[in-house]
Order: structure tokens, then sequence, then C-alpha cells
């Protein structure tokens, strides 16, 4: 029955192709949410069924049919539900149902409106597909069809430029990723000979030698495609404008779920990652140079929705960092956290927006608390829970991965991490306290229609404030013998997690020690918000002018996508254009065209022959008669 | 007896009598009539070579091109009379319809 789950959403996707217009709103808006809260109840159903199952069995396949079948290749539609998956498939289809709900309130006045969830169906059947699947390929029509349904969704509102821009760039920066997903998984079946899960983990380790050449380069390649569609360095750019999507696709597909699906597929990879300790050090390195990166840049943003996109960034390269220092546990647990936290302060910002009028930039709001009581209680949940404030669910999982990173001997990337924590805390609140604090600074209208979301808004909102306060506590740390996350993990990851095991080397006093001082360092980054932003307002302005060229780097997003654009957007562009000028409008036109002229000339010649009189034609036949004649008596 | 070379010249002048109607003439009813001067310039040539050479198979030859001709003329004939028809005209050279 695991077809099910992805099954469902689609199904909503052809009956809202087939008759959504003679629904109506009200039933385009039911099917959708029905759709994936009908999806959730199986996948919860399976799952319970699967922690009945005895812990060293906790695999089921469900084989819908085989796909192709070359020679010794074959490629199967079967889904996998194990611990992994489960954790997916449920956040997935849970965060994803609220948020289908939210939307209904938030898209309300969108003429769109069915267009509208028709993508939103199709980008959760997609998901489903990806995360359950049981074989690189099938993963592979997941991400693509991921891919495609983000393009569809930033370039939702097609008639503004910069969203038709985003969503294209979105698209193309993502294949660059994606070229290296294919090339990872055709060499990774090249060795291996297959492209099923199970049976490539099963050779794995007889047919890669440890660190060998073949497997750093399978996994670097599958990791750059986990780049482009995490988000990470280098290939991140295409988040941050993905922000022009309506605000509820922020949440699900730009913070929740699809960027996700990296740190997913490293994490379902991970025993081929632990063949190559080489591609490890480089995940946990980009992962902790993008935490940092993307926040330092988030500082400075002015935009609320550009704020959370650079801080989605900032927290999947945490992700990546823990898959890394080989703490996968700990960054599929923060993956969980992250999906709900992040998706709540996404949706907080929608009401905040949708409360405006549209209105997106910082310097304009101010003062929202009182207005927005519910908006405000739960953004304010959402933003203790990212700083990493006990016991919130961020700081449990932030704090695994600092102290796996420490136990693992990543000393820099420890630091690095700790860096970016500080950053987090102080960005976030800046966030909070612009929006919800201080003096209004409203535009006239804004203020006029200013009004608290309706609930079908606030209780998606609510609900998710609860599992950002509760959900850290499936993890807590210092447990014997791992934690409930974690031992409910074990049968995935077993065997592999020999930094977990380092983790529980550290002597106890050395952990609290480093939770201690993951607190304080974030209790300093909120210290420093409130103290710049609230109580002394003239400080802000005062540390803008004292760094003003590092406000201005941070401001311009260090120019990366100015130095993009310099060299490799204008490199492609002038290479296609000098090929369309001299080899598409001569070579091949002129071929084309050249044929064409040869015919006609000929065709020129021979139409004076048919001159269609019956005279003409005896006539030549007459002389080719004779002089067939003529050459027989020669002969 | 007539030798075979007079009849045999009368049949290729009756050839070449019946091409060069078929080639100038307008009139597809002439033109028709010509091709049958032709048919029965080979039949000529038949008779005269089944006499020279003592064998009856030419004379059968004779027999099936004087069937074909018959049928031939039936059936071109409901062409001329249903071109006729159509255009009021004979006259093969006002019927160019299929001019590229």
């Amino acid at each position: 029955m695991l077809w099910l789950i992805p099954a469902l959403p689609l199904a909503a996707v052809l009956l809202n192709l087939l008759v959504g217009g003679r629904l109506g709103r009200k039933g385009v808006g039911w099917l959708a949410c029905g759709a994936v809260g009908l999806a959730f109840l199986v996948a919860l159903r399976a799952v319970l069924r699967l922690a009945a199952l005895p812990e060293a069995q906790r695999t089921v396949t469900d084989t819908v049919y085989t796909w192709m079948r070359v020679g010794d290749f074959s490629a199967d539609v079967s889904f996998l539900l194990d611990p992994l998956s489960a954790v997916m498939a449920l956040v997935v289809t849970g965060v994803g149902f609220l948020i289908h709900v939210y939307s209904t309130g938030y898209m309300a006045h969108d003429a769109s409106y069915r267009r509208f969830f028709l993508y939103l169906n199709l980008f959760m059947f997609a998901m489903l597909t990806l995360v359950m699947a049981d074989n690189f390929l099938l993963m592979f029509v997941g991400w693509e069809g991921v891919g495609l349904c983000s393009y569809l969704l930033i370039g939702f509102w097609y008639t503004r430029p910069s969203a038709a821009e985003a969503g294209k760039k979105a698209f193309i920066v993502n294949r660059i990723g994606d070229v290296g997903f294919i090339l990872g998984m055709l060499i990774l079946f090249a060795w291996g000979g297959s492209l099923n899960y199970a049976r490539l983990f099963a050779v794995a380790p007889h047919v890669f030698a440890v660190g060998s050449t073949v497997i750093t380069t399978a996994t670097l390649l599958l990791f750059l495609g986990a780049t482009g569609k995490s988000a990470q360095l280098p290939l991140y750019t295409w988040l941050p404008d993905a922000m022009e999507g309506p605000t509820p696709v922020s949440a699900l597909i730009h913070a929740a779920t699809m960027v996700t699906a990296g740190v997913y597929m490293v994490a379902r990879t991970h025993v081929l990652f632990q063949l190559a300790p080489v591609s490890l050090q480089t995940v946990a390195w980009i992962g902790a140079a993008t935490a940092v990166f993307a926040a330092s840049i988030g500082l400075a943003q002015n935009d609320i929705k550009r704020v959370l996109a650079y801080s989605t960034v900032s927290q999947l390269g945490y992700m990546f960092m823990a898959c890394g220092v080989g703490a996968f546990t700990a960054g599929i647990f923060h993956l969980m956290t992250h999906a709900f936290f992040k998706a709540l302060l996404f949706l907080g910002a929608g009401s905040v927006i949708h409360a405006l009028s549209d209105e997106q930039d910082l310097r304009r709001m101010g003062g929202l608390a009182p207005r927005l009581p519910w908006t405000h209680a739960t953004m304010l949940v959402a933003t203790l829970a990212i700083a990493g404030i006990p016991p919130f669910a961020g700081f449990f999982s932030k704090d695994e991965i600092l102290s796996s990173a420490f136990a693992s001997g990543n000393t820099a990337v420890w630091i690095l991490g700790l860096a970016g924590v500080v950053m987090t805390a102080f960005y976030m609140f800046r966030l909070y306290i612009l929006a919800f604090r201080g003096q209004p600074r409203l535009s006239h209208e804004a203020e006029h229609h200013l009004h608290e979301s309706p609930p079908s808004m606030i209780v998606p909102l609510a609900v998710l404030a609860a599992l950002s306060v509760l959900g850290g506590l499936v993890g807590p740390p210092m447990q014997e013998g791992g934690h409930a996350f974690a031992r409910w993990l074990a049968p995935v990851f077993a065997g592999g997690e020999h930094a977990a095991a380092a983790h529980h080397a550290v002597p106890m006093a050395v952990e609290w020690g480093l939770i201690a001082l993951s607190v304080v360092v974030a209790l300093a980054g909120i210290g420093l918000a409130f103290r710049v932003y609230l109580q002394d307002p003239g400080a802000a302005t005062r540390l803008r002018e004292r760094l003003s060229g590092l406000h201005r780097t941070l401001l311009h997003k260090y120019w990366v996508d100015e130095l993009y654009d310099a060299t490799a957007v204008r490199f492609v562009h002038g290479t296609a254009r000098s090929f369309w000028r001299f080899w598409d409008t001569k070579v091949v036109d002129g071929a084309v065209n050249g044929v064409g002229y040869v015919f006609e000339g000929f065709s020129a010649v021979l139409r004076l022959f048919q001159t269609g009189f019956v005279g003409t034609y005896a006539l030549f036949f007459t002389l080719g008669v004779a002089a067939l004649f003529l050459h027989l008596l020669r002969h | 007896m007539i030798p075979i070379s007079w009849s045999l010249a009368l049949s290729a002048v009756l050839f070449v009598i019946g091409v060069i109607g078929v080639l100038v003439r307008r009139n597809a009813l002439v033109i028709f009539m010509s091709i049958e001067l032709m048919l029965n310039a080979a039949n000529l040539a038949f008779v005269a070579f089944s006499r020279d050479m003592q064998s009856l198979d030419g004379q059968v030859f004779v027999f099936f091109v004087m069937t074909v001709a018959a049928a031939e003329v039936a059936v071109g004939l409901a062409i001329i009379v249903n071109m006729f028809r159509l255009r009021e005209t004979v006259f093969v050279d006002e019927i160019n319809l299929l001019k590229g």
C-alpha cells in the first residue's frame, strides 16, 4: 500500500485537471488538502506498522511494476519505507498538509487559485517519489519533478518579469547540479552494476576500496547535485531569488522539503560517502562555509523573506556539516526540526505580508506585536527555536550537530558552526524586533488595512509552533545508547556512525560545557540584537556607518551574483551568441537553404519538359524509343 | 510472289505515317486513328514474316493485336467522348491541365 502515499496527491492533480473547473474554489481547496491529509494518514499508518516490526526487519518495499529491463540492468517503480524515508515521508506529508491548509487562506484572493493547488499537489507527488524511491533512477524522477514544480511555482506570478527570471535561474542553476547527479549515478552503475539502493550498498564495500578515486569522484558528483538542490556554495544563488514565489511555496518547497532533498540524498548514500573520506571532508567544509557565509549575508538584508532565505541556506549548511562529520542522525534530526520551525517562520512572514497588504520590507514594519497577536506569538517561538534556545526544537538538533563536529575532531568546522550560531541568533532577532517590536513604521495604507489572518492560516501556525516546541524532545542529549530519534534511525545508519560512537566517548563534563557554550553564544547574539535594534535606536545607524564597507558588502551579498553574471553567465551568453551568429545562421541555415536552392535550380530546368501538351510527351516518347532502337541496332 | 522486303517497307512507311500523325495532329480522333495505323503496320509485318517463315505464330499474334486494338478503341473513344462533354473540345493542345 506504499504506492498510495505518492499516488494520492497525483490523483488530486488529475482530478483537478479534469473536473477542477467545476468544483469551485472551495472544492479545489478541499480536494488538494484532502489528498495530502489522506496521504499523511496512510503514511502514518505505514510507519506505525513499520515500528511494530523487529528492528532488523524495518525495511518494507512495494514494487508497483518493472519500469525497464535492459540486459542485467533493471529499474523498478518501487517504493521503500525504512526509518529514514519514514521520517521524510511524515515530515513531507505532515508539514505539506499544514501548508496546503494555510494556502487556502493565503491564496484566497488569487485569480489562479486552481493552478496553484495543481502545482502544489504535483510537487507533493514528486517529493514523495523522491524520498520513497528504492533506487537512484526513481529518485532522480522525483528529483527532477520537484525541480520542475519549483520552477513553476517560483514563476507562479509569471506576469512579473522578476518572478519569471527567478524561476529560470532556479531551473538553470539546478541543471548544473543535476549533471553531477547523473554522472555520479552512471559511475555507480558502471562499477557497482545496479542502481537499487540495497543491492548497490551491499556490493559497495567489496567493489570500491576506501578512498579510491572512483568512489571519491562518484560521491563528489552526487554532492554537486546536492549543492544545487540544497542551495549550498557555490550553487546557492537561486534560493534567495526563489522568494519571488508565493510565500506558502517558499515555506513548503524552499524551506521545509525540497531543499532538504540534497541532505536526504547524502544521508541515504552514507554507505558510499563513508568509503570516501575526502568527499565527507568536502561535505563538512562546504556545509560549514555555507552556514557562515549565508548567515553573514542574512545580517544585512531588508526583505523579510530574503533574510529567511539566507537563513535556510545557512541551516542547510549545518545539515551538511553534520553529514560531513559522519553524524547523519544529527543531520536528519536538524532536517526535521528545521522543517517545523522554518516552515513556521515563512508562514508567519506570509501572515505578516498578508496583513500589511504585500509589504515585505522590514524597514516599513515594526510594532506589529499587539496588532497580530497570534502571528507574533508563533513567530517568537520559531525565532527562539532557530536561535537554539532550550527547550525549543532547534536547540537539540543544532547542539547535536555542534557536539558531533567537536567530537569528530573537526575543530575548525566546529568553530565555524559556533560563529554561525551567533549570527543566526542575531539576524533572527533583528528580523523579529524590526517586524514586531519598537515603533510602527508602516505606510498609511498598510496601517489602514492591518488585520490578523483568518483561522485557516492561524491554525497551521499554531500546530507548527507546537511542533517547534516539542519536536526536539525526541532527541535530548546524553542518553545512554542514544536518544529515541537516533535509536529509530539506527537500522539505517547501523555500523556507519563512527562519529556518533566517538561522540559518546566525549566525557560528560565536556558535553555539558559544549551545550552551555552554544547556549551562551546564542544568548549573546540575541542580546546584541536587542541592544542594537531596540534599546538604543541610534546604535544600528552608528554601527552601519562605522562598518560601512562591510555593510555594503553584506547588503550586496558579496557581489556573488554580479561575479557569476560577469563570468559564467556572460561566457555562456557570448559562446551561445557566437554559435548562433556563425554556426546557426551560416552553417546550418546555409546548408538547409543551399539544398533548397539546388533543387529549385534543377526543377526550373526540368519544368521546361512538362508542357502539358500530349503531343510534346509523345514526341519525347518517340525520340526515346528511337534512341533505344539505335542503341540496340548498333550492338 | 512479292518479296518480304516490300511488305516490310510498306509496314515501315505506314508506321512512320502513324507516328507523324500522332505527333503533329491536334484532333484526338485523328491521333487515335494514327495509333490504329501503327498497330496495323505491325500487323502487316507479322503477317509478312509469318508467310516468309512458313509459321502460323505471326498470324495468331495478329489476332491478339486486333482484339487488343478493339478493346483499346472502346476505352479510348469513351475517354474522348467524356473529354468532349467536359471541355467541349477534342483538340489535345487545349487540354493541358498537367502543365508543371
